[in-house]
């Protein structure tokens, strides 16, 4: 068989076509979304925590989790992370000696993980089938059973690992924190208003509310000289519960201020977040590059639609000097 | 040269029940009672898989290997109907029957690894599909490339039927069925590999790329051509059939080619990105980096020389390379580059192996049989009465 140069330029323009599948011109960068008009979430001041978990406790039983053993006589909830039978977890940081809270070298901190309620969550972005939403006004990250097909896309895309699944069971669930927002219903049958976690902290370490109110709290407390006496609020950042405290050395950055575009859980810490589990992130949400990527390739099918057109031409052509030989 | 003269293909003949199929039926079996035990007491039964790891080889391997391990029906595809090369047109059917029963078992056997299996059909229902998801790319057209490879393999089915008015009226469409069979895999194999940028940061820079889609699908036609030298050779010496190494050894040099360009991207990527430091850091992500390379240059060099070319044994081991090459990639990219939080570990354990090496019994049965039984392999005069 021989190419002649007509032949030659359409098949460079089939070739060129399929490439154009895999490396397509940018289209319009889709950004970082933004923090919800009334966005909810929680402020964790670890040099407030004194790792009593009583948050742990209240977590289970407002969410109806059973208890989890790491310990030879399984008689106490002894979870040592976040599982598919927890949802909630206050971690201890040691250096040394361990003498000194909040202190990096020999000192002790504490951590609490949960879901941080990402403003651009990759989970949500990864779902295949919308089981993983943001409520469009409080931004609460909610995830559905019942939609689920458990194929845990979100357990991977996760940078914070947080959404967990039950390899236990034949009938599994993704299991995360979901801001106790199923208390908001008519039938809660529990002794909890919000954020079981928040509601029963007794030192204020884990506060509920407003991202922006909470935001301007953990500012408040940044800007405080360390030692300086002053008050913080107890449950909720809008009730009347206040607690005296003293002013720590604040790491100078508010976790999840900027981290992939923000968090409605925000953190405060003395000792460096890294060393708690929690990694320097970019600003750019993996959500928003991921997306951006997948809609220039594939946005109205435009790029797929052009390609096909020209993959129909060559194949016609193809199978047309099939014929013609053959006869 | 100038060989469309081909010999038509017809069925192998011979007996079914060898012991290769015997065995083939019982690694299936042993399969079947582990996909019970699953079903049952849950993935973590049967598997090493956990919240650090939580996809293993029922989806890296099955899936993301397995898929691409099927593409020689696409690759010689793309060669035969989108670039004209009608000299390939003999390696058609058989490249595209291992393609029909590799993307269906990846299709299949995905299911085994949802939890909740029993929703899957909410991925392609309106008001569940989430189209922001590159899973839900990638689950769409998987399972309409599949349908389509059904539709294109259908002449063999009705030609054995004799169903050959029906064959006619389909061969009038079959122009749109090739197209989509080059359009479809293009998309969802470069999506395997976009899926992983949503893992950001989590995943190392080695891996990590805006180009790994681009990386993805030329390997996965690169891998194309290097599964039809495999199973060709398998073929010539299990069914005892002379090795049809002229096509082969043009072919190699399409694969060679595709070799070398996908070497140039990934190296300039490395360098552009300023990531390729980490391939000489002192750890297992490194060292894991390497042989992965390792797998795509031994056949750019070996492939490089025409007197290789021309010599079974040096297609064959560059197959093998090419193989594995594209399994490195794909493992590493999920599994060894990826680090979500510290203290995780994973390595699959030997029913979770023993599941995916029964899917594999599958394809290798299937193909059997299926090539006895229709026809699929280019008649050779001398080796037909086998």
């Amino acid at each position: 068989m021989t190419m002649d140069r007509r032949q030659f330029l359409k098949g460079m323009l089939a070739g060129g076509a399929v490439a154009a599948t895999a490396a397509s011109a940018p289209a319009e960068a889709r950004g970082n979304l933004t923090m919800p008009p009334k966005a909810m979430g929680l402020l964790y001041d670890s040099t407030l925590c004194i790792g009593c978990k009583a948050c742990v406790s209240a977590c289970k039983e407002s969410n109806h989790l059973p208890p989890e053993y790491s310990t030879g006589e399984q008689l106490w909830d002894t979870p040592l992370d976040i599982s598919g039978k927890t949802k909630n977890i206050i971690k201890m940081y040691k250096d040394g000696t361990g003498e000194h809270k909040d202190q990096e070298k020999d000192g002790y901190a504490f951590m609490k993980h949960s879901c941080l309620h990402c403003v651009d969550p990759s989970c949500v972005s990864a779902c295949p089938v919308s089981a993983m939403l943001k409520d469009p006004v409080t931004g609460i990250v909610t995830y559905d059973p019942g939609d689920c097909i458990g194929c845990r896309y979100c357990v991977l895309a996760c940078p914070f690992d947080v959404p967990r699944f039950q390899y236990d069971k034949a009938f599994p669930k993704i299991v995360k924190c979901e801001l106790c927002n199923h208390l908001a219903s008519e039938d809660n049958d529990t002794r909890f208003q919000y954020s079981a976690c928040a509601q029963v902290c007794p030192t204020g370490a884990t506060l509920y509310g407003p991202t922006d109110q909470l935001m301007a709290e953990a500012k408040r407390r940044l800007a405080l000289k360390p030692g300086t006496d002053h008050t913080v609020p107890r449950g909720r950042i809008d009730g009347n519960d206040r607690q005296m405290a003293k002013a720590a050395s604040y790491v100078p950055q508010v976790y999840g201020e900027k981290e992939l575009g923000g968090t409605q859980v925000l953190k405060l810490s003395a000792v460096p977040f890294d060393k708690l589990g929690y990694r320097v992130l970019p600003e750019r949400s993996f959500a928003s590059v991921s997306e951006t990527m997948q809609h220039s390739m594939y946005g109205y099918l435009i790029t797929p639609a052009i390609v096909l057109g020209g993959l129909v031409v060559a194949a016609k052509r193809s199978l047309r000097d099939d014929e013609d030989n053959q006869e | 040269m100038s060989n469309h003269a081909h010999s038509a293909p017809a069925p192998l003949g011979g007996s079914l029940v060898t012991s290769l199929t015997k065995t083939m039926a019982l690694l299936i079996a042993i399969a079947g009672v582990i996909l019970v035990v699953r079903l049952i007491f849950g993935i973590g039964s049967v598997t090493n898989v956990n919240d650090g790891y939580t996809w293993g080889v029922w989806v890296v391997y099955d899936v993301m290997v397995g898929s691409a391990f099927a593409c020689g029906g696409y690759s010689v595809a793309l060669l035969v109907y989108i670039f004209n090369k009608g000299e390939y047109h003999p390696l058609v059917r058989p490249a595209l029957l291992g393609s029909l029963f590799g993307y269906t078992l990846a299709g299949a056997s995905v299911i085994i690894d949802l939890g909740r299996y029993w929703n899957t059909w909410h991925i392609f229902t309106p008001g569940w599909a989430q189209i922001n998801s590159v899973m839900f790319e990638v689950a769409a057209c998987i399972s309409l490339y599949v349908v389509v490879m059904w539709i294109e393999f259908s002449p063999v089915f009705l030609e054995k039927l004799n169903k050959d008015d029906l064959r006619r009226k389909l061969g009038r469409w079959m122009f749109l069925f090739i197209a989509l069979g080059a359009l479809l895999p293009s998309m969802h194999q470069s999506s395997l590999g976009s899926m992983l940028i949503v893992l950001g940061t989590q995943l190392n820079p080695l891996w990590q790329t805006m180009l790994i889609p681009l990386l993805y699908l030329m390997t996965a036609i690169s891998v194309g051509y290097g599964i039809v030298i495999f199973e060709s050779t398998i073929s010539a010496i299990g069914f005892k059939r002379p090795f049809e190494l002229g096509i082969l050894s043009k072919l190699s040099k399409v694969m060679w080619g595709l070799i070398v360009a996908y070497l140039v991207v990934r190296v300039v990527d490395l360098v552009v990105r300023g990531a390729i430091g980490e391939a000489f850091k002192p750890n297992v992500m490194a060292l894991m980096f390497w042989v992965e390379m390792a797998f795509f240059i031994v056949p750019a060099v070996l492939l490089a020389s025409a007197a290789n070319r021309r010599r079974p044994d040096k297609l064959f081991l560059s197959a093998v390379c090419m193989m594995s090459g594209t399994f490195m990639l794909r493992i590493n990219s999920y599994l060894v580059g990826y680090e979500t939080g510290e203290g995780w570990n994973y390595f699959p354990s030997l029913p979770e192996m023993g599941l995916t090496v029964g899917i594999i019994a599958i394809e290798i049965l299937g193909y059997v049989v299926l090539v006895r039984l229709l026809p699929v392999l280019p008649k050779h005069e001398a080796a037909a009465v086998k």
